[in-house]
Protein backbone atom coordinates (compact mmCIF):
# COMPACT_ATOMS: atom_id res chain seq x y z
CA UNK A 1 0.00 0.00 0.00
CA UNK A 2 2.73 2.47 0.82
CA UNK A 3 4.25 1.81 -2.60
CA UNK A 4 1.10 3.02 -4.33
CA UNK A 5 0.90 5.95 -1.98
CA UNK A 6 4.50 7.03 -2.54
CA UNK A 7 3.99 6.58 -6.27
CA UNK A 8 1.02 8.96 -6.41
CA UNK A 9 2.64 11.33 -3.95
CA UNK A 10 5.76 11.71 -6.05
CA UNK A 11 3.81 12.25 -9.27
CA UNK A 12 1.23 14.75 -8.10
CA UNK A 13 1.94 16.21 -4.70
CA UNK A 14 5.72 16.47 -4.73
CA UNK A 15 5.85 17.01 -8.48
CA UNK A 16 9.42 17.80 -9.43
CA UNK A 17 8.50 20.85 -11.48
CA UNK A 18 5.45 22.27 -9.81
CA UNK A 19 6.26 21.74 -6.16
CA UNK A 20 10.05 21.94 -6.05
CA UNK A 21 11.02 23.52 -9.42
CA UNK A 22 13.71 21.01 -10.24
CA UNK A 23 14.75 20.62 -13.87
CA UNK A 24 13.36 23.99 -14.97
CA UNK A 25 16.19 24.81 -17.40
CA UNK A 26 15.66 21.89 -19.74
CA UNK A 27 11.90 22.09 -19.08
CA UNK A 28 11.87 25.62 -20.52
CA UNK A 29 14.34 24.95 -23.29
CA UNK A 30 12.92 21.72 -24.72
CA UNK A 31 9.20 22.40 -24.40
CA UNK A 32 8.73 24.07 -27.77
CA UNK A 33 7.60 20.89 -29.50
CA UNK A 34 5.67 17.98 -28.06
CA UNK A 35 7.75 15.30 -29.78
CA UNK A 36 11.09 16.41 -28.32
CA UNK A 37 9.44 16.98 -24.95
CA UNK A 38 8.18 13.40 -24.93
CA UNK A 39 11.65 12.11 -25.82
CA UNK A 40 13.37 14.11 -23.09
CA UNK A 41 10.71 13.18 -20.55
CA UNK A 42 11.17 9.49 -21.29
CA UNK A 43 14.93 9.83 -20.94
CA UNK A 44 14.50 11.57 -17.58
CA UNK A 45 12.19 8.81 -16.29
CA UNK A 46 14.73 6.20 -17.34
CA UNK A 47 17.69 7.98 -15.77
CA UNK A 48 15.82 8.67 -12.51
CA UNK A 49 14.59 5.08 -12.33
CA UNK A 50 18.18 3.85 -12.46
CA UNK A 51 20.06 6.46 -10.48
CA UNK A 52 17.80 6.84 -7.43
CA UNK A 53 18.00 3.16 -6.40
CA UNK A 54 21.74 3.06 -7.15
CA UNK A 55 22.32 6.13 -5.02
CA UNK A 56 20.12 4.62 -2.32
CA UNK A 57 22.45 1.62 -2.21
CA UNK A 58 25.46 3.94 -2.07
CA UNK A 59 23.87 5.94 0.71
CA UNK A 60 22.84 2.88 2.69
CA UNK A 61 26.09 0.96 2.53
CA UNK A 62 28.76 3.63 2.26
CA UNK A 63 27.63 7.13 3.03
CA UNK A 64 25.31 7.16 6.01
CA UNK A 65 26.76 7.57 9.48
CA UNK A 66 27.60 4.07 10.65
CA UNK A 67 26.98 2.56 7.25
CA UNK A 68 30.35 0.94 6.90
CA UNK A 69 29.87 -1.66 9.59
CA UNK A 70 29.54 -4.42 7.01
CA UNK A 71 33.27 -4.00 6.42
CA UNK A 72 34.09 -4.61 10.04
CA UNK A 73 33.14 -3.22 13.44
CA UNK A 74 36.09 -0.85 13.56
CA UNK A 75 34.50 1.09 10.68
CA UNK A 76 31.15 1.57 12.37
CA UNK A 77 31.92 5.12 13.49
CA UNK A 78 32.75 6.50 10.05
CA UNK A 79 30.46 9.16 8.64
CA UNK A 80 31.11 9.69 4.96
CA UNK A 81 27.98 11.69 4.23
CA UNK A 82 30.01 14.72 3.20
CA UNK A 83 31.01 12.74 0.12
CA UNK A 84 27.38 12.36 -0.98
CA UNK A 85 27.47 15.14 -3.55
CA UNK A 86 30.52 13.84 -5.36
CA UNK A 87 29.45 10.21 -5.34
CA UNK A 88 25.87 10.95 -6.41
CA UNK A 89 26.96 13.14 -9.28
CA UNK A 90 29.53 10.54 -10.35
CA UNK A 91 26.86 7.82 -10.54
CA UNK A 92 24.55 10.14 -12.42
CA UNK A 93 27.18 11.18 -14.96
CA UNK A 94 28.06 7.53 -15.61
CA UNK A 95 24.44 6.47 -16.02
CA UNK A 96 23.70 9.34 -18.38
CA UNK A 97 26.67 8.38 -20.51
CA UNK A 98 25.24 4.87 -20.69
CA UNK A 99 21.77 6.12 -21.62
CA UNK A 100 23.34 8.25 -24.33
CA UNK A 101 25.10 5.24 -25.84
CA UNK A 102 21.92 3.14 -25.70
CA UNK A 103 19.77 5.87 -27.28
CA UNK A 104 22.31 6.46 -30.03
CA UNK A 105 22.29 2.78 -30.89
CA UNK A 106 18.56 2.09 -30.75
CA UNK A 107 16.99 5.36 -31.87
CA UNK A 108 19.31 7.63 -33.88
CA UNK A 109 16.46 9.99 -34.79
CA UNK A 110 15.66 10.63 -31.14
CA UNK A 111 19.35 11.06 -30.48
CA UNK A 112 19.58 13.73 -33.17
CA UNK A 113 16.49 15.59 -32.12
CA UNK A 114 17.55 15.71 -28.48
CA UNK A 115 20.99 16.97 -29.47
CA UNK A 116 22.88 18.58 -26.62
CA UNK A 117 20.09 18.02 -24.12
CA UNK A 118 20.80 14.35 -23.59
CA UNK A 119 24.22 14.85 -22.00
CA UNK A 120 22.74 17.86 -20.23
CA UNK A 121 20.46 15.53 -18.28
CA UNK A 122 23.51 14.82 -16.15
CA UNK A 123 23.38 18.35 -14.82
CA UNK A 124 19.62 18.50 -14.76
CA UNK A 125 18.70 19.49 -11.20
CA UNK A 126 15.85 17.00 -11.28
CA UNK A 127 18.16 14.01 -11.36
CA UNK A 128 20.46 15.14 -8.58
CA UNK A 129 17.45 16.53 -6.75
CA UNK A 130 15.73 13.16 -6.86
CA UNK A 131 18.72 11.51 -5.18
CA UNK A 132 19.16 14.31 -2.64
CA UNK A 133 15.50 14.29 -1.67
CA UNK A 134 15.67 10.51 -1.37
CA UNK A 135 18.53 10.99 1.06
CA UNK A 136 17.03 13.84 3.07
CA UNK A 137 13.62 12.19 3.43
CA UNK A 138 15.32 8.94 4.52
CA UNK A 139 13.34 6.63 2.29
CA UNK A 140 13.61 3.29 4.07
CA UNK A 141 13.79 0.53 1.46
CA UNK A 142 15.19 -0.08 -2.02
CA UNK A 143 11.75 -0.81 -3.43
CA UNK A 144 10.39 2.50 -2.13
CA UNK A 145 13.42 4.33 -3.53
CA UNK A 146 12.77 2.84 -6.99
CA UNK A 147 9.09 3.77 -6.78
CA UNK A 148 10.12 7.29 -5.77
CA UNK A 149 12.51 7.55 -8.72
CA UNK A 150 9.99 6.30 -11.27
CA UNK A 151 7.21 8.43 -9.81
CA UNK A 152 9.30 11.61 -9.82
CA UNK A 153 10.27 10.93 -13.42
CA UNK A 154 6.66 10.44 -14.45
CA UNK A 155 5.70 13.67 -12.68
CA UNK A 156 8.40 15.59 -14.56
CA UNK A 157 7.31 13.94 -17.80
CA UNK A 158 3.70 14.98 -17.24
CA UNK A 159 4.75 18.55 -16.56
CA UNK A 160 6.92 18.95 -19.64
CA UNK A 161 4.32 17.24 -21.83
CA UNK A 162 1.60 19.60 -20.64
CA UNK A 163 3.64 22.76 -21.09
CA UNK A 164 4.85 21.68 -24.56
CA UNK A 165 1.27 21.06 -25.67
CA UNK A 166 0.18 24.44 -24.33
CA UNK A 167 3.12 26.27 -25.91
CA UNK A 168 2.34 24.73 -29.28
CA UNK A 169 -1.20 26.07 -29.04
CA UNK A 170 -0.43 29.57 -27.81
CA UNK A 171 1.81 30.27 -30.77
CA UNK A 172 -1.40 31.32 -32.46
CA UNK A 173 -2.63 33.45 -29.57
CA UNK A 174 -2.37 37.15 -29.12
CA UNK A 175 0.29 37.32 -26.42
CA UNK A 176 1.71 40.82 -25.65
CA UNK A 177 5.09 41.10 -27.38
CA UNK A 178 7.16 41.51 -24.25
CA UNK A 179 5.60 38.38 -22.73
CA UNK A 180 6.08 36.15 -25.74
CA UNK A 181 8.12 33.01 -25.32
CA UNK A 182 9.70 32.95 -21.90
CA UNK A 183 7.48 35.32 -19.94
CA UNK A 184 4.18 33.67 -20.76
CA UNK A 185 5.69 30.23 -20.17
CA UNK A 186 6.61 31.23 -16.62
CA UNK A 187 3.13 32.56 -15.94
CA UNK A 188 1.44 29.49 -17.40
CA UNK A 189 3.70 27.21 -15.37
CA UNK A 190 2.73 29.20 -12.29
CA UNK A 191 -0.95 28.67 -13.05
CA UNK A 192 -0.37 24.96 -13.62
CA UNK A 193 1.46 24.80 -10.29
CA UNK A 194 -1.59 26.35 -8.61
CA UNK A 195 -3.69 23.68 -10.29
CA UNK A 196 -1.44 20.91 -9.04
CA UNK A 197 -1.73 22.24 -5.50
CA UNK A 198 -5.26 20.92 -5.56
CA UNK A 199 -3.80 17.42 -5.30
CA UNK A 200 -2.53 18.28 -1.84
CA UNK A 201 -5.47 16.74 -0.03
CA UNK A 202 -5.50 13.60 -2.13
CA UNK A 203 -3.81 11.14 0.16
CA UNK A 204 -4.49 12.27 3.68
CA UNK A 205 -8.11 12.80 2.84
CA UNK A 206 -8.54 15.77 5.12
CA UNK A 207 -6.54 17.62 7.73
CA UNK A 208 -2.90 17.70 6.67
CA UNK A 209 -1.60 19.69 9.60
CA UNK A 210 -2.08 17.02 12.25
CA UNK A 211 1.14 15.86 13.77
CA UNK A 212 1.89 12.19 14.32
CA UNK A 213 1.43 12.52 18.09
CA UNK A 214 -2.04 13.84 17.57
CA UNK A 215 -2.88 11.02 15.20
CA UNK A 216 -1.61 8.24 17.42
CA UNK A 217 -3.33 9.84 20.41
CA UNK A 218 -6.58 9.95 18.47
CA UNK A 219 -6.22 6.35 17.38
CA UNK A 220 -5.48 5.20 20.91
CA UNK A 221 -8.40 7.11 22.36
CA UNK A 222 -10.65 5.59 19.71
CA UNK A 223 -9.45 2.17 20.57
CA UNK A 224 -9.91 2.75 24.25
CA UNK A 225 -13.28 4.26 24.71
CA UNK A 226 -14.95 5.29 21.44
CA UNK A 227 -14.66 8.96 22.26
CA UNK A 228 -16.01 11.22 19.56
CA UNK A 229 -13.23 12.86 17.62
CA UNK A 230 -12.34 16.50 18.12
CA UNK A 231 -13.49 19.13 15.61
CA UNK A 232 -10.27 18.97 13.65
CA UNK A 233 -10.95 15.55 12.20
CA UNK A 234 -14.64 15.16 12.63
CA UNK A 235 -14.94 14.36 8.97
CA UNK A 236 -13.18 11.07 9.33
CA UNK A 237 -15.16 8.01 10.35
CA UNK A 238 -12.49 5.56 11.20
CA UNK A 239 -13.03 1.87 11.11
CA UNK A 240 -10.25 -0.42 12.25
CA UNK A 241 -8.98 -0.67 8.64
CA UNK A 242 -8.79 3.09 8.37
CA UNK A 243 -6.92 3.24 11.64
CA UNK A 244 -4.14 1.11 10.19
CA UNK A 245 -4.04 3.20 7.05
CA UNK A 246 -3.90 6.37 9.06
CA UNK A 247 -1.04 4.95 11.08
CA UNK A 248 0.80 4.07 7.86
CA UNK A 249 0.16 7.53 6.47
CA UNK A 250 1.29 9.10 9.73
CA UNK A 251 4.51 7.07 9.72
CA UNK A 252 5.14 7.91 6.11
CA UNK A 253 4.47 11.56 6.80
CA UNK A 254 7.30 11.90 9.27
CA UNK A 255 9.88 10.68 6.85
CA UNK A 256 8.61 11.39 3.40
CA UNK A 257 6.96 14.78 3.87
CA UNK A 258 9.15 17.80 4.47
CA UNK B 1 36.41 52.06 -12.28
CA UNK B 2 40.00 53.06 -12.89
CA UNK B 3 41.58 49.70 -12.33
CA UNK B 4 39.47 47.71 -14.81
CA UNK B 5 39.69 48.17 -18.56
CA UNK B 6 36.48 48.82 -20.45
CA UNK B 7 36.25 45.22 -21.63
CA UNK B 8 36.76 43.91 -18.12
CA UNK B 9 34.20 46.28 -16.65
CA UNK B 10 31.73 45.06 -19.25
CA UNK B 11 32.26 41.50 -18.01
CA UNK B 12 30.76 42.56 -14.71
CA UNK B 13 28.13 44.98 -15.93
CA UNK B 14 26.55 43.02 -18.78
CA UNK B 15 25.26 40.06 -16.79
CA UNK B 16 23.58 42.42 -14.37
CA UNK B 17 20.83 43.44 -16.77
CA UNK B 18 21.50 43.06 -20.48
CA UNK B 19 22.72 39.51 -20.39
CA UNK B 20 21.23 38.42 -17.10
CA UNK B 21 21.76 34.71 -16.52
CA UNK B 22 18.26 34.09 -15.26
CA UNK B 23 16.04 36.24 -17.41
CA UNK B 24 18.01 36.34 -20.66
CA UNK B 25 20.21 33.28 -20.70
CA UNK B 26 17.53 31.24 -18.90
CA UNK B 27 19.93 29.46 -16.59
CA UNK B 28 19.79 28.80 -12.88
CA UNK B 29 16.03 28.99 -12.61
CA UNK B 30 15.52 26.11 -10.21
CA UNK B 31 17.01 27.66 -7.12
CA UNK B 32 15.77 31.13 -8.05
CA UNK B 33 12.23 29.92 -7.54
CA UNK B 34 12.44 27.48 -4.73
CA UNK B 35 14.24 29.32 -1.94
CA UNK B 36 13.14 32.89 -2.47
CA UNK B 37 10.31 32.82 0.06
CA UNK B 38 12.63 34.57 2.53
CA UNK B 39 14.95 37.45 1.71
CA UNK B 40 17.66 36.08 4.00
CA UNK B 41 17.76 32.74 2.18
CA UNK B 42 18.02 34.54 -1.16
CA UNK B 43 20.96 36.64 0.01
CA UNK B 44 22.81 33.63 1.41
CA UNK B 45 22.22 31.61 -1.77
CA UNK B 46 23.48 34.54 -3.87
CA UNK B 47 26.67 34.72 -1.79
CA UNK B 48 27.15 30.94 -2.06
CA UNK B 49 26.86 31.05 -5.85
CA UNK B 50 29.23 34.04 -5.93
CA UNK B 51 31.84 32.01 -4.09
CA UNK B 52 31.40 28.84 -6.14
CA UNK B 53 31.22 30.56 -9.52
CA UNK B 54 34.06 33.02 -8.88
CA UNK B 55 36.48 30.48 -7.49
CA UNK B 56 35.36 27.73 -9.87
CA UNK B 57 35.88 29.94 -12.89
CA UNK B 58 39.41 30.72 -11.74
CA UNK B 59 40.28 27.06 -11.09
CA UNK B 60 38.94 25.84 -14.43
CA UNK B 61 40.65 28.69 -16.23
CA UNK B 62 43.97 27.84 -14.60
CA UNK B 63 43.55 24.21 -15.72
CA UNK B 64 42.15 24.97 -19.13
CA UNK B 65 45.18 23.84 -21.09
CA UNK B 66 45.58 20.51 -19.34
CA UNK B 67 42.00 19.21 -19.25
CA UNK B 68 41.46 16.59 -22.00
CA UNK B 69 38.37 17.48 -23.99
CA UNK B 70 36.65 14.13 -23.53
CA UNK B 71 36.44 14.32 -19.77
CA UNK B 72 35.98 18.03 -19.31
CA UNK B 73 32.41 17.74 -18.03
CA UNK B 74 33.54 15.31 -15.35
CA UNK B 75 36.41 17.57 -14.30
CA UNK B 76 34.04 20.52 -14.10
CA UNK B 77 31.59 18.52 -12.02
CA UNK B 78 34.32 17.47 -9.59
CA UNK B 79 35.53 21.06 -9.16
CA UNK B 80 32.01 22.35 -8.55
CA UNK B 81 31.12 19.48 -6.23
CA UNK B 82 34.21 20.11 -4.10
CA UNK B 83 33.44 23.83 -3.78
CA UNK B 84 29.80 23.15 -2.96
CA UNK B 85 30.77 20.66 -0.26
CA UNK B 86 32.85 23.44 1.32
CA UNK B 87 29.91 25.86 1.14
CA UNK B 88 27.55 23.25 2.59
CA UNK B 89 29.82 22.46 5.53
CA UNK B 90 30.44 26.17 6.26
CA UNK B 91 26.69 26.80 6.25
CA UNK B 92 26.00 23.86 8.52
CA UNK B 93 28.66 25.08 10.94
CA UNK B 94 27.84 28.79 11.07
CA UNK B 95 24.19 29.13 10.06
CA UNK B 96 22.48 25.89 10.91
CA UNK B 97 18.90 27.18 10.79
CA UNK B 98 19.47 28.65 7.37
CA UNK B 99 21.05 25.46 6.08
CA UNK B 100 17.88 23.65 7.11
CA UNK B 101 15.76 26.13 5.15
CA UNK B 102 17.97 25.79 2.11
CA UNK B 103 18.12 22.00 2.59
CA UNK B 104 18.91 20.24 -0.68
CA UNK B 105 19.21 23.44 -2.71
CA UNK B 106 22.74 24.02 -1.50
CA UNK B 107 23.66 20.68 -3.03
CA UNK B 108 21.76 21.62 -6.15
CA UNK B 109 24.17 24.49 -6.76
CA UNK B 110 26.27 21.75 -8.37
CA UNK B 111 23.74 21.35 -11.13
CA UNK B 112 23.02 25.06 -11.35
CA UNK B 113 23.21 25.60 -15.09
CA UNK B 114 24.85 29.02 -14.67
CA UNK B 115 28.00 27.49 -13.25
CA UNK B 116 28.50 24.79 -15.85
CA UNK B 117 27.34 27.21 -18.53
CA UNK B 118 29.97 29.81 -17.63
CA UNK B 119 32.70 27.16 -17.33
CA UNK B 120 31.98 25.95 -20.85
CA UNK B 121 31.35 29.31 -22.41
CA UNK B 122 34.05 31.39 -20.78
CA UNK B 123 36.49 29.83 -18.33
CA UNK B 124 37.75 27.19 -20.75
CA UNK B 125 38.88 29.84 -23.20
CA UNK B 126 39.95 32.85 -21.17
CA UNK B 127 42.53 34.01 -18.64
CA UNK B 128 41.99 33.54 -14.90
CA UNK B 129 41.48 37.23 -14.07
CA UNK B 130 38.84 37.67 -16.77
CA UNK B 131 37.17 34.41 -15.81
CA UNK B 132 37.02 35.64 -12.23
CA UNK B 133 35.35 38.88 -13.32
CA UNK B 134 32.92 36.98 -15.53
CA UNK B 135 32.07 34.69 -12.64
CA UNK B 136 31.50 37.62 -10.29
CA UNK B 137 29.37 39.41 -12.89
CA UNK B 138 27.11 36.45 -13.60
CA UNK B 139 26.75 35.60 -9.94
CA UNK B 140 25.83 39.23 -9.28
CA UNK B 141 23.21 39.12 -12.04
CA UNK B 142 21.79 35.95 -10.54
CA UNK B 143 21.87 37.51 -7.08
CA UNK B 144 20.03 40.64 -8.24
CA UNK B 145 17.09 38.63 -9.52
CA UNK B 146 17.05 36.41 -6.46
CA UNK B 147 17.00 39.41 -4.15
CA UNK B 148 14.24 41.16 -6.10
CA UNK B 149 12.03 38.07 -6.07
CA UNK B 150 12.83 37.36 -2.42
CA UNK B 151 12.11 40.97 -1.48
CA UNK B 152 8.65 40.99 -2.99
CA UNK B 153 7.73 37.52 -1.84
CA UNK B 154 8.68 38.13 1.76
CA UNK B 155 7.29 41.66 1.90
CA UNK B 156 3.92 40.87 0.39
CA UNK B 157 3.68 37.35 1.77
CA UNK B 158 4.71 37.81 5.38
CA UNK B 159 4.93 41.56 5.88
CA UNK B 160 8.54 41.27 7.07
CA UNK B 161 11.96 41.92 5.60
CA UNK B 162 14.85 39.82 6.89
CA UNK B 163 12.57 38.93 9.79
CA UNK B 164 11.79 42.51 10.82
CA UNK B 165 8.09 43.42 10.58
CA UNK B 166 7.61 46.30 8.18
CA UNK B 167 3.91 46.99 8.10
CA UNK B 168 3.22 46.53 11.78
CA UNK B 169 2.21 43.50 13.75
CA UNK B 170 -0.51 41.35 12.17
CA UNK B 171 -1.59 39.79 15.43
CA UNK B 172 -1.70 42.95 17.53
CA UNK B 173 -3.18 44.84 14.58
CA UNK B 174 -0.81 47.78 14.67
CA UNK B 175 0.48 49.78 11.72
CA UNK B 176 -1.17 49.02 8.38
CA UNK B 177 -3.03 46.05 9.75
CA UNK B 178 -5.48 48.20 11.67
CA UNK B 179 -6.80 49.52 8.38
CA UNK B 180 -7.66 46.05 7.22
CA UNK B 181 -4.48 45.16 5.28
CA UNK B 182 -3.77 41.43 5.27
CA UNK B 183 -0.66 39.53 4.25
CA UNK B 184 -1.03 37.74 0.91
CA UNK B 185 0.05 34.34 2.17
CA UNK B 186 -0.12 32.97 -1.35
CA UNK B 187 3.05 34.84 -2.25
CA UNK B 188 4.98 32.49 -0.02
CA UNK B 189 3.91 29.49 -2.05
CA UNK B 190 5.70 28.05 -5.04
CA UNK B 191 3.54 29.22 -7.96
CA UNK B 192 3.82 32.91 -7.15
CA UNK B 193 7.60 32.76 -7.59
CA UNK B 194 7.02 31.69 -11.18
CA UNK B 195 4.53 34.46 -11.80
CA UNK B 196 6.80 37.09 -10.17
CA UNK B 197 9.63 36.00 -12.43
CA UNK B 198 7.31 36.21 -15.45
CA UNK B 199 6.44 39.77 -14.51
CA UNK B 200 10.13 40.70 -14.09
CA UNK B 201 10.82 39.33 -17.58
CA UNK B 202 7.83 41.29 -18.91
CA UNK B 203 9.19 44.54 -17.44
CA UNK B 204 12.69 43.86 -18.69
CA UNK B 205 11.61 43.09 -22.24
CA UNK B 206 9.27 46.04 -22.45
CA UNK B 207 12.14 48.34 -21.61
CA UNK B 208 14.56 46.71 -24.04
CA UNK B 209 12.69 45.98 -27.24
CA UNK B 210 15.63 44.12 -28.73
CA UNK B 211 14.97 41.16 -26.47
CA UNK B 212 11.46 40.45 -27.70
CA UNK B 213 11.11 37.11 -29.47
CA UNK B 214 9.13 37.14 -32.65
CA UNK B 215 6.96 34.16 -33.47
Amino acid sequence: MEYLELFFKSIFIDNMIFATFLGMCSYLAVSKKVTTAVGLGAAVIFVLAITVPLNWLLDQYILQPGALKWLGTEYADYDLSFLSFILFIATIATMVQLVEIVVEKFSPSLYNSLGIFLPLIAVNCAILGGSLFMQSREIPTLGLATVYGVGSGIGWFLAILAIAAIREKIRYSNVPPALRGLGITFIITGLMAIGFMSFGGMLTGGDEEETTEEKTAVIQSKQNDNVTLSASDSNRNETSQDKEETKAIADNNTKVVE
Amino acid sequence: MGLLSKKDAALIKDPLFDNNPITIQVLGICSALAITAELKASIVMAIAVLFVLGLGNVVISLMRNIIPSKIRIIVQLVVVAALVIIVDLVLKAFAYELSKTLSVFVGLIITNCIIMGRFEAFALANSPWQSFLDGIGNAAGYGVILIIVGFFRELLGAGTLLGFPVFGDPIEKTGLYQYGYENNGFMLLAPMALITLGVIIWVQRSRNKALIEDH
